[in-house]
């Protein structure tokens, strides 16, 4: 992945990396340049072909602490569904995903659940709620 | 409990003899190895009744054939299957083709078929106007029909089961031995005790109607020797917008290997074309392939072109039972017989073409055979119904009807299959009846929900549901097609 | 059972939903949705995953989320819907001013005759299935079309398998892949025949890419193997024209294939009331007022052709059941000319098909796809030699619908039919 390196001075590398914004449907194919310093520590300063402002942030964002939104399901007791499609009220990080779908998978929620509720708290200790997403009536 | 008959397989075959033995005294049994009747060669053929020109005159095949050609349209009508007189033709390309088709116009003669005659270039293409160009002549067979297979199957093995019969279904038969001398009052040959994957059966006569695995239970009583070998056949369905393709069953003149390359209507209203036939080791092999259908495509061509192939919705195949004796050499003809050494087992095996059109004649004629070893006349069952309500239809009903069938059936105004316009009413009571569905593929087989243009897309969630609830099982244990063909693996909560 | 509304929606999705509201917002009281699932939503209600409504509402919901923005509406305003219903077939009026009859059935009300003097068809799209692509091998359980499984798994709490092979990298598949892996299925491959995927990229990346999961394009899968459950697949390269090449066969061990090969617009009944369908989109031919060639029954959604973004399906539906209601109202009127609107260079087809007045109220907005991955290229809309229209556009796709706007003037001054299509910057005159 690295293009071009650009020895400046010897401490700070600097690479051009090719990146999918994900923010939205249109995935502009950017070209993000990351500079590391001598204790490696990663910095976007250039972000190219990005079709809006949200990219520039988002590859920042992607490269120091990737963050992902959640979507599943929480099952539901006594509800007309078994389950209720939930999300997470902000994004967790990328690598806690399939750790927060344990907790996830042992959550459980009563009947009637109404859009916006909050079903679980701060989701593995990230600060982010889980929400239901759509009402479910009780039995 | 001694059965009178135990009969194994309940494909066609061995559904004809049950319910043709159910109109006598007697206890008599089928003994199938799948979950379901019909789920082996009876589910996956042509679905053909051939009016019998093509069997050599002076065979049982020629016989039985014919016999059975005349018995379904009353049968269809009783027994509520799907049955439809539309006539069938063996289409001439050239001179060489005309001979052929003379000539089993004489066979058709010499076999007893009525209606047959030769036809030329102008009345075929009237009759038939998407059939190739090329085509100039035919034999026209107005006694032939099309049946769905595995809802006559089914009806007569309800009929059957409604008259007394039992059915055992996977149940598979491991050995068979025979207590000689046993015959007891009622004279006969003796007893058989048969041991299955579940208990043991015993019968004073058994009739051996076990399809592909014929010569393996013949062989496990000691009588006749026999091999029956695969053939596989490939098929492919066109959309029921396709309909208008063809109305008569359309055949090209046989070749060694069999009939060869058909395109018919069927009986659920979609064009089939097919079989090829390979012939192999595996009795279970039913998989299609690359290969295979493009050769029926491509022989379907010939008949008649332009298939639109982008409107083929589903393919499959089927095996049938080719019979050979010990030596090698094919058998060429039914295997219907009391067996010389093992008295009291009678044989039915190598039930290939034309088995589907003479099964019903095959009920009969086995009935007698069986008669003949009693020893003594069969006597009339008092309380047999030889009428069967099968499943009303929602799709053919006119909007009055439907308007009926929800007010007294609130189901039937929920459709579950909205390709085929199958009501939920129609799926339950699949499932309620004598012999109910148990799977998936027992649901589509009864009601033909799955068989449309989204090939279960959208009903499989739905039907699954409603066989979880009516058959007390959790949605984890809802299966294809029996043995572990489960939909599910687990839940996600 | 005998009915009459001014309006009847067939399909409560976000087509159906739209339109009503839009037909009841321009004076129409008497609207009627028919939906055959137990509640309004559509396909949403299965798709909770994000990325809805950002062009329509500014933010991004869960399908679901989306859904209920419309249903909570159709609700306020009173529009009354039926569920569990099923619509049997419409049949056109004989008479102009008859009105159209639809039958529909359900369980409570039996069946039902409504008589509509508009019919708005929102009934969406299905699947492509195995048997249709005429995919090798045994029928064994665990096939399933994408969509299928993610009822399975989103509305009724069921995994499809355990271990799954995807065919197809269309958004259904490439968003199953997360989903099933999300809830502990290994998701194995992710095959795709042609050499790019018609799914977005975005959902490349954070579906398929971020589990690590194998995506091979230029792939299909030949065989498929198992007697009573899938048991595994062979998957082999394809050449250019998408024919397995020999000798590149692998085999993959699974439970379960998936299959995410195609969308076709559902056209049970256009077909059966005889409307004119169109070959390229497997849709109702329709007009810039989304009516189709009966006049009173119009289009609109996935069932016109297949989107991928519900905003466009929103924006198009609310025109669709605004002219319903200004159809019922008497104020549209065919101008009697009719132009035609054809897909150029490039363009696989377009959306209306045809315009059929010079005078309209506004912008009519030209949806369309074209052929293949463009990149540098000009949207040039033209009448005979005149360019009516030129956009620059950096890349265009397949995979993602364009919308491309005319005003007024433009359509006046058109000569005759309108034609759409790509132009590389070479082929464009300065």
């Amino acid at each position: 992945m690295m293009e071009n390196t650009n020895q400046t001075s010897d401490e700070i590398r600097r690479e051009k990396i090719p990146l999918t914004c994900i923010i939205c449907p249109m995935g502009c194919s950017m070209e993000v340049t990351v500079e590391t310093d001598a204790s490696g520590h990663k910095k976007v300063t250039a972000v190219k072909d990005n079709g809006c402002k949200r990219g520039e942030q988002y590859a920042s964002k992607e490269l120091q602490n990737p963050t992902r939104t959640l979507t599943t399901t929480i099952k539901v007791e006594g509800g007309v569904l078994p389950v209720v499609p939930v999300k997470t009220a902000g994004e967790v990080p990328k690598a806690s995903l399939l750790q927060c779908m344990e907790v996830v998978r042992r959550a459980s929620c009563k009947a009637p659940v109404k859009r916006g509720d909050i079903l679980l708290y701060d989701l593995l200790g990230t600060g982010i709620n889980v929400i239901a997403c759509a009402d479910v009536g009780k039995v | 409990m001694i059965y009178d008959v135990a009969i194994i397989g309940g494909g066609i075959v061995g559904a004809c003899i049950a319910r043709e033995l159910s109109k006598y005294k007697g206890h008599f049994c089928i003994i199938e190895k799948a979950d379901d009747v019909a789920c082996g060669t009876s589910k996956a053929n042509s679905g053909i009744i051939h009016a019998g020109f093509d069997a050599k005159p002076g065979t049982l095949m020629a016989k039985l054939n014919v016999e059975g050609a005349a018995m379904y349209p009353e049968l269809a009508k009783t027994l509520h299957f799907d049955y439809k007189n539309n006539g069938s033709l063996v289409i001439a390309f050239n001179d060489d083709d005309m001979e052929h088709v003379q000539k089993l116009y004489e066979r058709g003669q010499a076999n007893g078929v009525p209606a047959l005659r030769v036809i030329d270039g102008e009345e075929l293409h009237k009759l038939e106007p998407s059939v190739s160009e090329e085509a100039c002549g035919a034999l026209l067979a107005e006694s032939a029909g099309i049946v769905s297979p595995y809802m006559a199957t089914w009806a007569f093995a309800e009929n059957a089961v409604m008259n007394g019969v039992k059915l055992f279904r996977e149940t598979e038969v491991h050995g068979i031995e025979k207590v000689e001398g046993s015959g007891g009052a009622e004279g006969g040959a003796g007893l058989f005790t048969i041991h299955t994957g579940k208990s043991d059966l015993q019968a004073k006569c058994v009739v051996n109607a076990a399809g592909l695995y014929a010569d393996q239970i013949s062989a496990m009583v000691g009588a006749r020797d026999f091999v029956i070998k695969p053939r596989r056949g490939e098929y492919y369905l066109l959309d029921n917008k396709c309909a208008s393709l063809a109305s008569h069953t359309l055949f090209q003149t046989p070749d060694k290997m069999g009939k060869g390359v058909l395109v018919t209507p069927t009986a659920d209203g979609n064009i089939l074309s097919g079989p090829t036939a390979a012939d192999g080791d595996d009795k279970t092999a039913t998989e299609t392939t690359a290969a295979g259908q493009d050769e029926v495509f491509r022989k379907s061509g010939k008949t008649i072109p332009d298939i639109p192939r982008r409107n083929i919705i589903n393919s499959f195949a089927g095996v049938r039972a080719l019979a050979y004796n010990s030596d090698g050499t094919p058998v060429n003809d039914f295997i219907i017989e009391e067996d010389a050494s093992v008295k009291g087992f009678v044989n039915v095996g190598g039930i290939c073409s034309p088995g589907l059109t003479a099964a019903p004649a095959i009920g009969v004629y086995v009935a007698d055979i069986i008669e003949k070893i009693r020893g003594k006349s069969w006597e009339k069952n008092p309380d047999f119904v030889g009428v069967r309500r099968g499943i009303e239809s929602f799709k053919d009903a006119d909007d009055e009807r439907r308007a009926q069938l929800i007010e007294e059936n609130p189901l039937y105004g929920r459709i579950i299959c909205r390709c085929e316009m199958i009501t939920e009413g129609e799926i339950v009571a699949a499932i309620k009846s004598p012999v109910g569905a148990v799977d998936l593929d027992g649901v589509k087989r009864r009601t033909r929900a799955g068989m449309g243009r989204c090939q279960s897309g959208f009903c499989s969630p739905r039907v699954t549901e409603i066989l979880s609830r009516e058959l007390g099982i959790p949605m984890t244990d809802v299966r294809k097609n029996g043995g572990c063909s489960y939909i599910l693996t687990g839940k996600t909560r | 059972m005998e009915l009459k509304y001014d309006i009847v929606v067939i399909g409560g999705g976000p087509a159906g939903m739209a339109a009503a509201i839009a037909a009841k917002k321009a004076g129409s009281d008497s609207i009627l949705i028919l939906e055959r699932d137990t509640r309004i939503g559509g396909i949403l209600l299965q798709c909770i995953h994000n990325g809805f409504g950002l062009h329509y509402f500014g933010e991004e919901l869960t399908g679901p989320e989306y859904a209920a923005r419309f249903s909570d509406q159709v609700n306020q305003l009173g529009i009354e819907y039926k569920t569990d219903t099923m619509v049997l077939e419409v049949e056109k009026e004989s008479t102009p001013g008859q009105g159209h009859t639809v039958t529909a059935i359900n369980t409570t009300d039996g069946l039902m005759h409504i008589k509509a003097k508009a019919v708005v068809l929102a009934t969406g799209c299905r699947e492509r299935t195995r048997g249709a692509l005429i995919i090798p091998g045994t029928r064994p359980a665990g096939i399933f079309t994408a969509g299928a499984a993610q009822r399975f798994v989103n509305i009724d709490g069921y995994m499809p398998g355990r271990k799954v092979v995807i065919l197809g990298s269309g958004d259904i598949g490439l968003i199953m892949a997360r989903r099933l892996t999300l809830e502990g299925a290994e998701v194995k491959l992710v095959c795709e025949v042609m050499p790019f995927s018609s799914g977005l990229r975005r959902n490349i990346v954070q579906c398929v890419e971020n589990f690590n999961i194998p995506l091979k394009f230029s792939h299909t899968i030949v065989k498929i193997h198992g007697k009573e459950r899938v048991e595994g697949v062979t998957v082999a390269a394809v050449d250019s024209n998408r024919k397995p090449i020999a000798g590149t066969e692998e085999f993959i061990e699974c439970d379960t294939l998936l299959l995410s090969v195609g969308l076709i617009p559902e056209n049970e009944i256009a077909s059966g009331c005889k409307i004119a369908i169109d070959s390229a989109t497997s849709g109702p031919v329709v007009n810039e007022h989304m009516q189709s060639s009966v006049p009173g029954i119009f289009a609109c959604g996935n069932t016109v052709h297949v989107h991928d973004l519900v905003d466009f399906v929103t924006a198009e539906s609310l025109r669709a059941g605004e002219n319903a209601a200004k159809y019922v109202q008497g104020k549209i009127t065919a101008s009697g000319e009719k132009i035609i609107l054809r897909p150029g260079n490039r363009v696989r087809y377009t959306v209306p098909q045809y315009i059929e007045s010079r005078e309209q109220d506004g912008n009519v907005s030209i949806m369309f796809r074209v052929t293949d991955v463009y990149k540098d290229v000009y949207v040039e809309v033209s009448s005979g030699n005149e360019v009516l229209k030129s956009i620059r556009k950096k890349v265009v796709r397949p995979g993602e619908m364009q919308v491309i706007e005319l005003a007024t003037n433009q359509i006046e001054s058109a000569g005759g039919d309108i034609t759409v299509s790509i132009q590389l910057p070479q082929e464009v005159a300065e």
